[in-house]
């Protein structure tokens, strides 16, 4: 479904990724770790190509969204994603958010988008919330909402880029529970998470990356109980010694 | 006191100003100036219309990576806001409008008005654009939108909102500069403010009453702001 070959990417001098080769098949959830500025959530972000590359290629269901000819609005319509800090449209109302693009951009019917995203929020559990303003919901509701919001599209793949780290404690579960229903529908997702938890119970494979480059990859068994490289033992000490 | 003698100090003093020769300036030429308020609000209109349109795409032009757009709607920027209004009256007026066509005050008092105001707004409006967090214009692409309907769509109501207090503000300086079009002989507030005083010489009655008619006009400008606000809230 995605696969990512050779792909170096700089912001300036700082070199972020360092030839990055891996790829996802269909209806594989695979979770990304790493300590900070290890280039995971630059990595996720060249996918939909918010960052460009500066070598290397990239395609989404046989696409190369890496050439510059490609319509790229027409395959970010098929991949959703949900932002660690939530971005939902803060002048629309919660049903609003999950609508807009449907109606505005695929031309969907204003009353079909309606009825799929009371769909959508039913599934996210914020029926009630449909008619009320970001700014009166909760980190977690808002987070579920992006999701429903990016579900709308009917994506074929989601990419979530750190969707738990902007949140209280007590609203990281919520969010999970979402992505893991998510997850046994079938959605092929792309997860880059701190949240090792969720990588070793929801994952498929999960990739640890340090400095730009992926240094090992894995089911999660593999990476938790027994990684092979020593700069994923010490990544994984320090993150799950408590 | 009692009442009725009270009701008659006040009745005197009353009296005592309507039959002031500076009343009855005021009383005979309201109709005048008010006809003079109607010219001034319709060169506000027009030239708040006109630097509209002209300050949106000054926005997007200081915002461009193109140098070209970038540096010509820099330099109508400076020079429209680095150089002072009633120069450019007359710089238009005289020098370049008749070139162009037959100018007559009015319009090119308008177009004096609305180029200048385009350079205030432009900035405003980039201010308001660059002010919405980025990651606005992340999530509209990553679901699809365009450039341009993530702009339209996400973008720019937002930007309207947090421009509404700063373009009242450029409307409310707007309204009040119109005056200086009274130089170019627009029969707009001041300019029949100033052929009542020259011959009537009720400097305070004259300018007192015009005064507060263009108060009058900021302020329901400055309410009609208030009422955009409070319209567009998310409370």
């Amino acid at each position: 479904m995605i696969k990512i070959v050779d792909v170096y990417k700089s912001f300036g001098k700082l070199e972020v990724l360092k030839g990055i080769n891996f790829s996802v098949a269909p209806r594989e959830v695979v979770c990304v770790i790493g300590p900070s500025g290890s280039g995971k959530s630059t990595l996720l972000r060249c996918i939909n190509q918010l960052e460009k590359v500066d070598r290397g290629h990239i395609y989404i269901d046989g696409e190369e969204v890496t050439n510059p000819k490609v319509d790229i609005n027409a395959i970010r319509q098929q991949v959703g994603m949900v932002f660690q800090l939530f971005n939902l449209f803060p002048h629309k109302t919660t049903l609003e958010n999950i609508t807009m693009a449907p109606v505005k951009i695929k031309g969907v019917d204003k009353e079909q988008a309606v009825e799929q995203a009371m769909e959508l929020l039913r599934k996210v559990g914020l029926v009630d919330k449909a008619h009320v303003y970001p700014n009166k919901l909760s980190g977690g509701q808002k987070q579920r909402v992006a999701i429903a919001r990016a579900l709308a599209m009917q994506p074929k793949v989601m990419l979530f880029d750190e969707p738990t780290s902007a949140l209280d404690p007590e609203m990281v579960g919520e969010v999970l529970t979402v992505m893991k229903d998510l997850a046994t529908e079938g959605m092929t997702m792309v997860v880059v998470t701190h949240e090792m938890g969720f990588a070793r119970e929801v994952g498929d494979r999960v990739v640890f990356m340090d400095e730009g480059m992926i240094v090992e990859e894995g089911t999660p068994s593999q990476i938790f109980d027994n990684p092979q490289n020593p700069r994923t033992q010490s990544f994984l000490s320090k993150v799950l010694s408590f | 006191m009692p009442l009725s003698e009270n009701l008659t100090f006040i009745v005197g003093i009353l009296d005592a100003i309507t039959s002031s020769a500076g009343y009855r300036v005021t009383a005979n030429n309201f109709g005048y100036f008010l006809g003079g308020a109607g010219y001034t609000l319709f060169i506000t209109a027009t030239s708040v219309a006109m630097g509209m349109v002209l300050g949106l795409f000054a926005a997007f032009g200081r915002m461009s990576k193109n140098k070209i757009l970038f540096g010509l709607s820099t330099a109508y920027v400076d020079f429209f806001r680095g150089t002072p209004l009633f120069v450019q009256i007359f710089l238009l007026y005289f020098g370049i409008l008749p070139l162009i066509y037959d100018n007559d005050p009015l319009s090119s008092a308008i177009i004096a008005l609305g180029v200048n105001s385009g350079a205030y707004i432009a900035e405003i409006l980039r201010a308001g654009i660059q002010a919405i967090d980025k990651g606005q214009m992340e999530a509209a692409r990553s679901l699809g939108m365009n450039e341009r309907q993530a702009m339209v769509l996400v973008i720019l109501p937002q930007a309207f909102k947090v421009v509404i207090p700063p373009l009242i503000n450029e409307f409310i300086t707007l309204l009040k500069d119109s005056s200086l079009v009274s130089a170019i002989t627009v029969a707009e507030l001041m300019h029949r403010g100033d052929l009542v005083f020259a011959n009537t010489y009720q400097a305070t009655w004259v300018f007192g009453t015009i005064s507060i008619i263009y108060l009058v006009m900021t302020k329901t400008i400055s309410m009609l702001g208030d009422y955009a606000e409070r319209r567009l809230a998310t409370e």
